[in-house]
């Protein structure tokens, strides 16, 4: 099997992970977690430098990345999760009471793989170009990747953090923009257009690169291409939230329902169980 | 009687800068942030000296604290710098989320906090911020009261694996407490032994404490005076000790009486020990424009207010 297929069938067992945990607390977030699928089984699978059965909190000598959108919770527990960090059975606590599985991830719970607590929105990047400063003052030159939403890209605090990063050049930076052009209410152009959003990171002093996130070579090729690039980069990644599932795309309304029983029974027909359901 | 002398009246927010330089020297995790104020929260020389380890952020501080909180991963202890407006209220859930919940070891440290900021005004004296710091869980507030104690206290949160506030001021203000002095986080320190009432005061107002014990003397009260440095965790046994024998209680901040160290207090004795109690604080107000030693008397909060709530509660018991 080519390294390619290995990690669509990857995809393909998050995604089914993803409508089964949302469906089985009825809450949380499946529309935003399936269009990042893709990008998250690429790094865990493929391109960051990570030991998760020896995690620990500073990664020190890894890449660390960071959730910023962090209602996006199910894609990286399913994905943490079959990459070694915890049993791929934990998923079954998703979102119940005393889980580490936490709605919005926390490092409360002492869950491995999580280094900052997110969902409150906006507050990533920071973390991530402080870790980067960190590792820069260890002499760590791994690198540093944070996701966060483009509708989130309407808090200021992300334009705080990229005018710091792009102003001070920090280094093995980059970061993703998950440019799918939904949020809660609407399409992000009618909720709040963030009008050109490549030439405000450029204005920002940051380097810009475009990708598909539901397109698993042009995922490996743009994190290989923005790591040659130095200084804060930044990857507008189109995807589509509810991808893989039909009646979750197209729209904004999955951003945050859980499927029905005959819904989720539909899902699953359409994504193929290639790892063993958890 | 004077028993405390003012060597030399300093600012407390002095103290922390030569605390923080010294730290600089003493351990190379520790790394400094400032948002444009390095001059006001004297943080020139530890900026000097350790540039690589010095973070210019700008007036940014919702970032500041988000990089504070990314640096600890990799094992820096970082100390965040600017007003303790802009320290608490501006960026109350980048603390929550970001450095509280997630349990990060940010030391946020905070200059010209209550009303002794002065001509500045109300947009920059916050009032509220040991309200808003003590109710997040693990976070860890302290309001030393002079300039050797507050480098005291810097060093001292630097050994302290968690997120602390550190809240300091502006003024020059006497500086009495020893130099060479062992800052105990979360342990009061007893400076006057009575038995009529006890004082409790943090901050500025320990100095103001002092003053109105001694004027209470000459009435032939008994003060009991206790500077309670850290506001949380509480020191409860100290509170408790002394109002078992004086049966009554001031406290005095230069906060709001809500959610400041009187309600601490009271908190801890309604449960423990129920006992009258007068609050020393400022009561439900903005601040304004003036100069500190004017706006601590109009708000409420100067030497004879403490003698006179003390004679009050006396009358309460």
């Amino acid at each position: 099997m080519s390294d390619i297929k290995h990690l669509e069938n990857h995809a393909s067992q998050t995604r089914r992970d993803i409508v089964r945990m949302v469906h089985a607390v009825q809450s949380g977030h499946p529309g935003g977690s399936l269009g990042c699928a893709d990008l998250f089984v690429a790094l865990y699978q493929s391109i960051l430098k990570h030991n998760p059965k020896e995690w620990t909190m500073n990664g020190e000598g890894e890449d660390l990345f960071f959730l910023s959108n962090g209602h996006i919770s199910p894609v990286w527990y399913s994905v943490l999760a079959r990459s070694g960090y915890f049993e791929v059975s934990e998923l079954n606590t998703f979102r119940k009471l005393n889980t580490r599985l936490q709605g919005h991830p926390t490092t409360h719970e002492g869950l491995s793989g999580i280094r900052i607590a997110s969902g409150s929105l906006g507050q990533g990047l920071s973390a991530a170009i402080g870790a980067s400063i960190s590792k820069r003052l260890n002499g760590d030159d791994n690198y540093v990747y944070v996701l966060m939403g483009d509708g989130e890209l309407q808090e200021g605090q992300a334009w705080e953090a990229a005018m710091f990063a792009g102003a001070k050049k920090t280094k093995n930076l980059i970061a993703f923009v998950d440019w799918n052009n939904r949020q809660i209410d609407g399409d992000v152009k009618d909720v709040l257009d963030l009008g050109d959003l490549g030439a405000k990171w450029k204005a920002f002093g940051w380097n810009v690169m475009e990708m598909d996130g539901n397109d698993m070579q042009s995922i490996l090729d743009g994190v290989e291409r923005a790591k040659s690039e130095g200084g804060p980069v930044v990857i507008l990644m189109k995807t589509e939230m509810g991808q893989g599932v039909d009646f979750m795309m197209g729209s904004h309304k999955w951003h945050g329902i859980p499927p029905s029983d005959e819904q989720l029974a539909q899902a699953l027909e359409q994504l193929e169980e290639t790892l063993g359901d958890y | 009687m004077a028993k405390y002398e003012n060597t030399g009246s300093k600012d407390t927010r002095s103290g922390f800068g030569e605390g923080l330089h010294e730290l600089g020297k003493e351990n190379e995790n520790v790394v400094a942030l400032c948002a444009d104020l390095t001059g006001s929260l004297k943080m020139n020389a530890f900026q000097n000296e350790f540039p690589d380890r010095f973070v210019q952020v700008g007036i940014a501080e919702a970032n500041m604290m988000g990089i504070a909180a990314g640096l600890t991963i990799g094992g820096k202890i970082p100390f965040t710098g600017t007003f303790a407006n802009f320290s608490t209220g501006r960026v109350y859930d980048q603390i929550r989320q970001s450095i509280a919940y997630s349990c990060k070891n940010v030391k946020i440290c905070a200059s010209h906090a209550g009303l002794t900021l002065g001509e500045d005004g109300a947009t920059h004296q916050i009032l509220e911020d040991i309200g808003l710091m003590k109710m997040l869980p693990h976070m860890v507030v302290i309001n030393p009261c002079d300039f050797n104690q507050t480098k005291a206290a810097t060093k001292a949160i630097a050994a302290y694996e968690g997120p602390v506030y550190l809240r300091f001021g502006r003024p020059k203000v006497p500086n009495f407490t020893a130099v060479d002095q062992k800052f105990e986080i979360g342990k009061a320190v007893l400076l006057e032994e009575g038995t009529d009432v006890t004082i409790i005061a943090t901050g500025h107002l320990v100095w103001k404490a002092i003053e109105a014990s001694e004027i209470l003397a000459e009435k032939g009260i008994d003060a009991e005076v206790i500077n309670m440095h850290t506001i949380k965790p509480l020191d409860a046994r100290a509170i408790l000790e002394s109002v078992r024998k004086t049966r009554c209680v001031v406290t005095a901040e230069e906060h709001q009486m809500n959610g400041g160290l009187g309600d601490s207090v009271a908190q801890l004795l309604s449960r423990e020990l129920p006992t009258a109690q007068e609050y020393v604080g400022v009561d439900d107000s903005f601040g304004e424009s003036g100069k500190p030693e004017e706006l601590l008397t109009k708000y409420g909060c100067d030497t004879s207010d403490i003698a006179s709530a003390a004679e009050r509660v006396i009358g309460r018991k």
